[in-house]
């Protein structure tokens, strides 16, 4: 069975299970690495993607359900890195061993695209299903924020 | 091709990485084997081409801890290189680079003075070859931004010095003059930011760990493993998961034979075209294991036995005094016991290798942490020679010591050559929380005999554990000096009569390196203890542990009250046990937490400790009820002093991360086993640090020092523990004796 998907803005029609989890046929039938496998249950995120502007987790993502939508990973965040949430990674330092940071991007540019100035609370909520066993959660808030225009730590009032 | 002159003293120019160019042989005495030195092949660590681009090899495993962004500029540093011109490549597993297994925190400290002389080495010979071609001294000229100067305004770029630098002799090493450390443009304490090198690839999704590897005709590799480390398949049928749409082989793995060392868990792998479909085939096996070494393995019953084990005397192996009669004569003696169960790795890569073979030979790709253990291993599970075998170093999605464990890059070399196609063994969430090397389990217990003033005579502790050496050998069944090395033989106390005793402890799964290992639960106990001492006396914390830990002095062999110590393979004259050292994390870490100042009615602040790695680190953290009266951490300070500095960026990152992961450690740590099986299985229940878990004023300082460099991935981890547990107490009035902490409370 086919089932066609737009991906990173190219339309792909593909002879796939359509139970396969978007994941798989990003990764194995795609050959877009960026998009990491952490769990397989939707537990840790690292599999984050935008499917119709929505944050998914798509290991637990039939590719049936992104039947006809648009779907984007890490590799078509930005062209070239240049996405606010990218420049501010870099500038801060964020990842350490990298492997869950797309996962985090993906989530952090969606909760941007709603919330233009997060406050830390709306943050740490939208961020709550993304772990990270290095700890670079401190920068990431820090990272989101900037990307934000906001200074990378609250003031004690905020 | 250039130059040859393949000698273990002299220019090595060779084939690849540096035709046309000059690369420069490691300085003798990088390598501590001798054996290694006649492998001085083409390998080399800094390599310019005539083109003036430095090429700089990372011979140690990126695994989050930044090492590709802090050896590199290391070296570069002392050449005198700009970092714009040089690009760092990986080093594949080979004996020639000496110890490349990325653990204990020796990166930077047991490569610090012979990575620098490589770069000087470098450095020495550009500018004999300018002063040559200047007439002028060597002793006139200088180099820097990527360019020898000499007198008189005069200037040559590196790419201009190559051909002729090439020609000369290496100098011996003790004629190599290194910069003074705090000249180094980058890498030192107040040095210039040097950015996260890979930071750019990782945000766009290009950093390439094991899994992200394309080869042609390659399958994916699941595997059913036996729910107990060697238990025996009694029932196989294949033919549901051939028939998933996909799978197209089932192959049988060897069984592992005890001890397990870095063999293969066994078990039986679906191989399949997508690993989507390799999973479903495995879960289609029609398959029945019975058996298995320690399928009697409780974790609720073991720690009884761990319990009795600590009541009862153990082997001696720290001793001053006459505990025994300082504890009889004690106006007061205060005990306490403190448990820490297993914990699993959960790095958030799971374990991934892929590989090809034939021709009696096998090229591997794998996030290793000791690539050369992975050649070694994979090599002995094909039966063919470790120079048949390459290791490539992928990017690592966290290691914290899982990944110095060969296991899952043999099952990809024996799949490969059993399948006759390339094979990438993908482990899941579950198998890692399932077949993990976890940390030990321990019990401790502590007593200290206290005087009618309330003053410390006595201190005895008593640790039992079962050691990382049972996993290579069956007789390891108590921990020994090597193991208790590891934050109770090395604990400045000023304490008349202490006694630290190692206590039985049989291993009954897999177990092995987790990021600061026994230090964790030795600072948990200790860290815990010594508050626990300063609220039945009254007296404050803080002061109680500069107390105990006595005036700033090396503590000697003697002092210590041990024969000898393992220090971490670092010599006593280099990094002595420091008690100044100790104070000084404490004092500094708990005036930026203002300590003095810590009263306050819904907030209680908690402190701790400990050597770890060579480096001293103090923490205090708060805890605080939040809106719906739970308990959480609000704030954290940790000071480090871990000598010279690097890549302060890094440095600082560690330490946010050590934060994060002593509080996964603390609030939620720990997998059990019930009838030798893992009870846990995922993150749901194997729990780690989320976003919210981790202060949002989290504050680092490390203690600015030109000091032979110490460990910085593992000694931040320790102390968190002991410091949660302390402010809990001091909020709650509850003494939390276990982790997980918080579960422990309700």
């Amino acid at each position: 069975m086919s089932v066609t998907l737009r991906v990173n803005g190219t339309e792909h029609t593909l002879d796939v299970d359509p139970d396969m989890p978007l994941l798989w046929v990003l990764r194995d039938v795609l050959g877009l690495t960026g998009t990491k496998y952490g769990c397989g249950q939707a537990l840790c995120g690292a599999c984050t993607v935008h499917l119709d502007g929505h944050v998914v987790r798509s290991c637990v993502t039939p590719v049936r359900r992104a039947r006809g939508g648009r779907v984007i990973t890490i590799e078509g965040l930005s062209a070239d890195g240049s996405h606010p949430l990218q420049r501010a990674w870099v500038d801060l330092g964020v990842p350490q061993c990298g492997f869950c940071q797309a996962g985090q991007i993906m989530t952090a540019a969606a909760l941007l695209a709603a919330t233009p100035k997060p406050t830390d609370d709306e943050i740490d909520a939208s961020l709550a299903g993304n772990l990270c066993r290095c700890g670079t959660y401190p920068r990431i808030r820090a990272a989101v924020r900037t990307a934000a225009g906001l200074p990378p730590i609250a003031s004690e009032d905020d | 091709m250039a130059i040859v002159r393949v000698t273990r003293r002299s220019f090595l120019v060779g084939s690849g990485l540096s035709i046309g160019g000059l690369a420069l042989g490691l300085a003798p005495g990088l390598f501590a084997d001798a054996a290694h030195a006649a492998d001085f092949g083409p390998n080399a660590l800094v390599h310019l081409a005539a083109d003036g681009q430095v090429t700089i090899v990372c011979h140690r495993s990126e695994m989050g801890q930044g090492i590709r962004s802090s050896l590199p500029v290391l070296i570069a540093d002392e050449l005198g290189a700009d970092l714009a011109r040089v690009t760092v490549t990986q080093a594949d597993g080979d004996a020639r680079y000496g110890d490349q297994n990325t653990d204990g925190s020796s990166s930077i400290r047991a490569f610090y003075d012979d990575l620098r002389r490589a770069g000087a080495t470098a450095r020495t010979m550009l500018i004999a070859a300018a002063a040559a071609r200047w007439k002028v001294k060597p002793g006139q000229c200088e180099a820097h931004d990527h360019a020898v100067h000499g007198p008189g305004g005069r200037s040559l770029a590196f790419g201009a010095l190559v051909a002729a630098a090439a020609k000369l002799p290496v100098p011996a090493p003790a004629k190599v003059v290194l910069r003074p450390t705090r000249e180094l443009p980058h890498a030192r304490a107040g040095g210039a930011p040097v950015k996260m090198l890979d930071a750019p690839a990782i945000v766009v999704g290009a950093a390439p760990f094991a899994a992200d590897l394309r080869l042609p005709d390659l399958l994916v590799a699941v595997i059913a493993r036996p729910p107990v480390v060697g238990g025996k398949l009694t029932r196989l049928d294949a033919k549901p998961a051939l028939a998933i749409p996909g799978v197209k082989q089932v192959i049988e793995l060897p069984a592992p034979k005890p001890p397990w060392a870095y063999q293969p868990w066994g078990g039986v792998a679906v191989l399949a075209d997508t690993t989507w479909a390799a999973m479903r085939g495995r879960a289609a096996l029609d398959l029945v294991w019975e058996g298995g070494d320690g399928a009697s393995y409780d974790s609720a019953a073991f720690r009884q036995e761990l319990l009795a084990s600590a009541r009862a005397p153990g082997t001696a192996l720290r001793t001053v005094g006459d505990v025994d009669g300082a504890l009889a004569k004690a106006t007061r003696v205060i005990e306490a016991e403190y448990h820490v169960p297993h914990l699993a790795h959960l790095t958030m890569e799971p374990p991934c290798a892929v590989a090809r073979a034939g021709g009696g030979r096998c090229e591997i790709w794998a996030s290793t942490q000791s690539p050369q253990d992975a050649r070694a291993q994979a090599a002995e599970s094909l039966g063919i020679a470790e120079d048949k075998v390459t290791v490539h170093v992928t990017f690592l999605g966290g290691g914290f010591g899982r990944k110095s464990k060969a296991d899952f890059v043999a099952e990809a070399a024996i799949l490969a050559q059993k399948a006759g196609v390339p094979v990438r063994v993908q482990w899941t969430r579950e198998d890692d929380v399932r077949h993990d090397y976890y940390n030990t389990v321990s019990t401790q217990r502590l007593a200290a005999g206290l005087d009618a003033q309330g003053k410390v005579t006595a201190w005895l502790h008593r640790t039992a554990f079962p050691p990382i050496g049972a996993t290579f050998t069956r007789d390891a069944t108590r921990p020994g000096a090597g193991d208790l090395q590891q934050g109770v033989l090395d604990l400045a106390l000023d304490v008349p009569n202490v006694r630290a005793e190692a206590c039985e402890a049989r291993a009954h799964v897999r177990i092995g390196w987790y990021r600061s290992v026994y230090n964790i639960f030795h600072a948990f106990a200790i860290g815990s203890f010594i508050d626990e001492l300063a609220h039945a006396r009254g007296t404050d914390p803080r002061d109680t542990w500069l107390e105990l830990i006595g005036p700033a002095r090396t503590v000697s062999l003697a002092q210590l009250g041990v024969a000898k110590l393992e220090n971490y393979g670092a010599s006593l004259d280099d990094h002595p046990v420091d008690a100044g050292r100790l104070r000084h994390v404490i004092e500094r870490v708990t005036a930026l937490a203002s300590w003095s100042r810590r009263a306050q009615d819904e907030r209680a602040l908690g402190l701790a400790a400990h050597r770890s790695f060579l480096t001293y680190t103090g923490v205090v953290v708060s805890v605080v009820h939040d809106e719906r009266r739970k308990l959480r951490v609000d704030e954290a300070w940790i000071v480090m002093d871990a000598g010279a500095i690097v890549n302060a960026d890094r440095v600082s990152a560690q330490l946010q991360g050590a934060v994060a992961m002593g509080l996964s450690n603390a609030l939620y740590g720990g997998v059990t086993m019930k009838g030798g099986v893992t009870e846990q299985s995922n993150f749901h229940d194997a729990r780690i640090a989320r976003i919210a878990d981790v202060p949002r004023r989290l504050h680092v300082e490390f203690v600015e020092s030109d000091g032979r460099p110490c460990g910085v991935g593992e000694p931040g981890v320790p102390p968190v523990g002991a410091a949660v547990a302390n402010a809990v107490f001091a909020l709650t009035g509850q003494r939390v004796r276990e982790f997980p902490i918080l579960p422990a409370l309700a």
